[in-house]
């Protein structure tokens, strides 16, 4: 059941271990996930590392094979977690005879939403397609029938938007353009699940990331945590030498133990990676 | 609006913008030009045709009956293309090309999305081949002066068979891709058609085995028996040597469906409906 004014804040998504099996392939093998009201999560993972199909699974799309997906309470693919939804998928196409301004119309249509012209102006503004509300969709770049799908994505104002791969097609202006998308959607208190292979974006946009390998959670944080201090790495006369466990706040004293051991100290670097190196690191640990 | 309206204006509105409702029209203004031409030509020749000069047999109704039948044929064949063209990737064939996922996420129950594509597509192709039905009667009652009595069953008729086609073209896309489903589709509109030949043949060869064998596909694939129907109802007017002759001619042994094919042909609609239903509502998408 969905949460009433006055309940304890619940969380938009939660995933309990769930399990998705196609015949012998197991995309899922019992993954837990929460997404509370107004974070952006980005869900990260190998190819086939089932970030799809979980996705699909919270959308109602497919049916798990066991363990329980709820949006805002309800049971996730009943009509009142998909009216809580927002969703575009990877690989999605729109009726090309059909108009933006249309597109968002069905959608409104459909979800029953009252939002009216004033809500279609709004979102398509809202994804800087405001001058071209009346351009048929197979007049449209790719960028804008990405745009497109996020502003039909959010038509009903839903409480969880879902988007996967959303800038898999786009140049570094269009990434850029969907990242400030993503901001103004927080910005709303909508809470957004973003499955994505480019790293740096959700390095840059998302509060807490998730790192899915083989079905699995393998890792999960906020890029601060991912990817924070690993070490300091002091460049020597006789060659790198590596304190896994020191931090910034240690490099004075090393190096002045060096000093007075003899050793010529020529660089001194806190080891700090990026998301990327972090997620390189836990897939191939994953991997084995 | 419901789901079901919603999604059925939206398949005419692809119709009008896909210029469907544009080509169509003009595709079939030809074939009843032709069809007049026929006529003309048909009914000119009937009348100097041995045996019909000495008044045994009717000829305008030979000819009249005749042409109609024939433009039943191509009414029900254009029709049922219609209808499986419009339906054929509603599931499979959207879903792979990544349209139906957005419109399903919506809190909308699949059962109206079904529907929807079910009403959008009988309203467009039953007013179709109704209509052509009508052109196709009109013009032989103008050109040669004959009237199929009674003169709206026959229409009715291949209104219910192309609602069948459309029942079945989207049972098909619930589990076929879109072309193998369209192929499928119009396999199984000959395999209806040949039962029905089958049938008629078992008639003339006195064969109970080929004629049961017919009458069986004709019942399980309904389209082809209120097809049948239609024709029968036709010439159920006629007379005399005239009805042996109108019967043995290019409509022969068309079958009477009687009082349970309507109830039947509605029932397997709707049991083809809901075991699409059931499929698509399990489906993974």
């Amino acid at each position: 059941m969905a949460s009433l004014p006055g309940d304890p804040i619940t969380a938009v998504l939660e995933v309990r271990d769930l399990v998705k099996r196609y015949g012998a392939n197991v995309a899922l093998a019992g993954v837990d996930l929460e997404v509370q009201p107004g974070e952006l999560v980005g869900l990260l993972g190998p190819n086939g590392a089932g970030k799809s199909t979980l996705v699909k699974v919270a959308c109602g799309l497919v049916r798990p094979t066991s363990g329980a997906a709820t949006i805002c309470g309800a049971p996730a693919g009943s009509e009142t977690a998909r009216a809580a939804v927002g969703y575009l998928a990877e690989l999605f196409r729109f009726p090309p005879w059909l108009k933006a301004a249309e597109v968002i119309e069905l959608h409104q249509r459909l979800s029953g939403s009252s939002g009216g012209a004033g809500e279609t102006h709004d979102l398509l503004e809202l994804v800087g397609l405001g001058r071209v509300k009346d351009r048929r969709v197979d007049a449209m770049s790719k960028g804008m029938q990405q745009r497109l799908g996020i502003a039909q994505a959010l038509v009903g104002s839903p409480q969880l938007l879902m988007l996967d791969e959303p800038t898999s097609a786009l140049d570094p202006a269009g990434r850029a353009s969907v990242r400030d998308i993503l901001e103004e959607v927080r910005s709303r208190g909508i809470s957004v699940l973003l499955n994505s292979h480019l790293l740096s974006e959700v390095e840059l946009v998302c509060d807490r990331v998730v790192i899915l390998s083989r079905g699995e959670v393998i890792a999960q944080g906020s890029p601060h945590e991912l990817s924070s201090e690993r070490g300091v790495e002091i460049d020597t006369g006789s060659g790198v030498r590596k304190w896994a466990d020191a931090t910034r706040a240690d490099i004075p004293r090393l190096v002045a133990a060096l000093v007075a051991d003899g050793v010529e100290v020529f660089g001194v670097r806190s080891v700090k990676p990026t998301l990327e190196d972090f997620y390189i690191e836990a897939v191939k640990e994953e991997a084995g | 609006m419901s789901t079901a309206l919603v999604i059925a204006r939206h398949t005419f509105t692809e119709c009008l913008r896909r210029r469907i409702l544009l080509i169509v029209p003009l595709v079939t203004a030809a074939f009843l030009a032709l069809y007049a031409l026929g006529a003309h030509y048909a009914f000119q020749s009937a009348e100097g045709t041995v045996g019909l000069r000495a008044g045994l047999v009717d000829a305008v109704a030979l000819a009249g009956s005749t042409l109609v039948g024939l433009s039943m044929f191509v009414t029900l064949f254009l029709g049922a293309s219609l209808g499986i063209f419009l339906t054929f990737s509603s599931v499979r064939g959207d879903a792979e090309q990544g349209l139906l996922q957005q419109l399903v996420v919506r809190p909308v129950a699949r059962s109206g999305l079904l529907a929807g594509r079910f009403l959008g597509a009988s309203a467009l192709c039953g007013s179709y081949a109704l209509l052509l039905y009508l052109a196709c009667v009109v013009i032989t009652g103008v050109i040669g002066g004959w009237w199929p009595t009674p003169f709206l069953p026959p229409g009715l008729a291949l209104v219910a068979a192309v609602i069948v086609m459309i029942a079945l073209s989207l049972l098909g896309s619930v589990f076929l891709p879109a072309l193998p489903n369209g192929i499928v589709m119009f396999m199984v509109f000959g395999a209806g058609l040949l039962g029905g030949l089958l049938a008629q043949l078992g008639d003339v060869i006195g064969s109970p085995s080929l004629r049961t064998t017919g009458r069986v596909t004709s019942w399980v694939l309904p389209f082809e028996a209120l097809y049948q129907d239609g024709l029968n109802s036709l010439t159920s007017s006629a007379t005399g040597l005239t009805r042996v002759v109108v019967r043995l001619g290019p409509l022969g042994g068309a079958q009477e469906g009687g009082a349970w094919l309507l109830p039947w042909a509605a029932l397997y609609v709707a049991i083809t409906g809901a075991v699409a239903l059931a499929a698509f509502s399990r489906k993974d998408l």
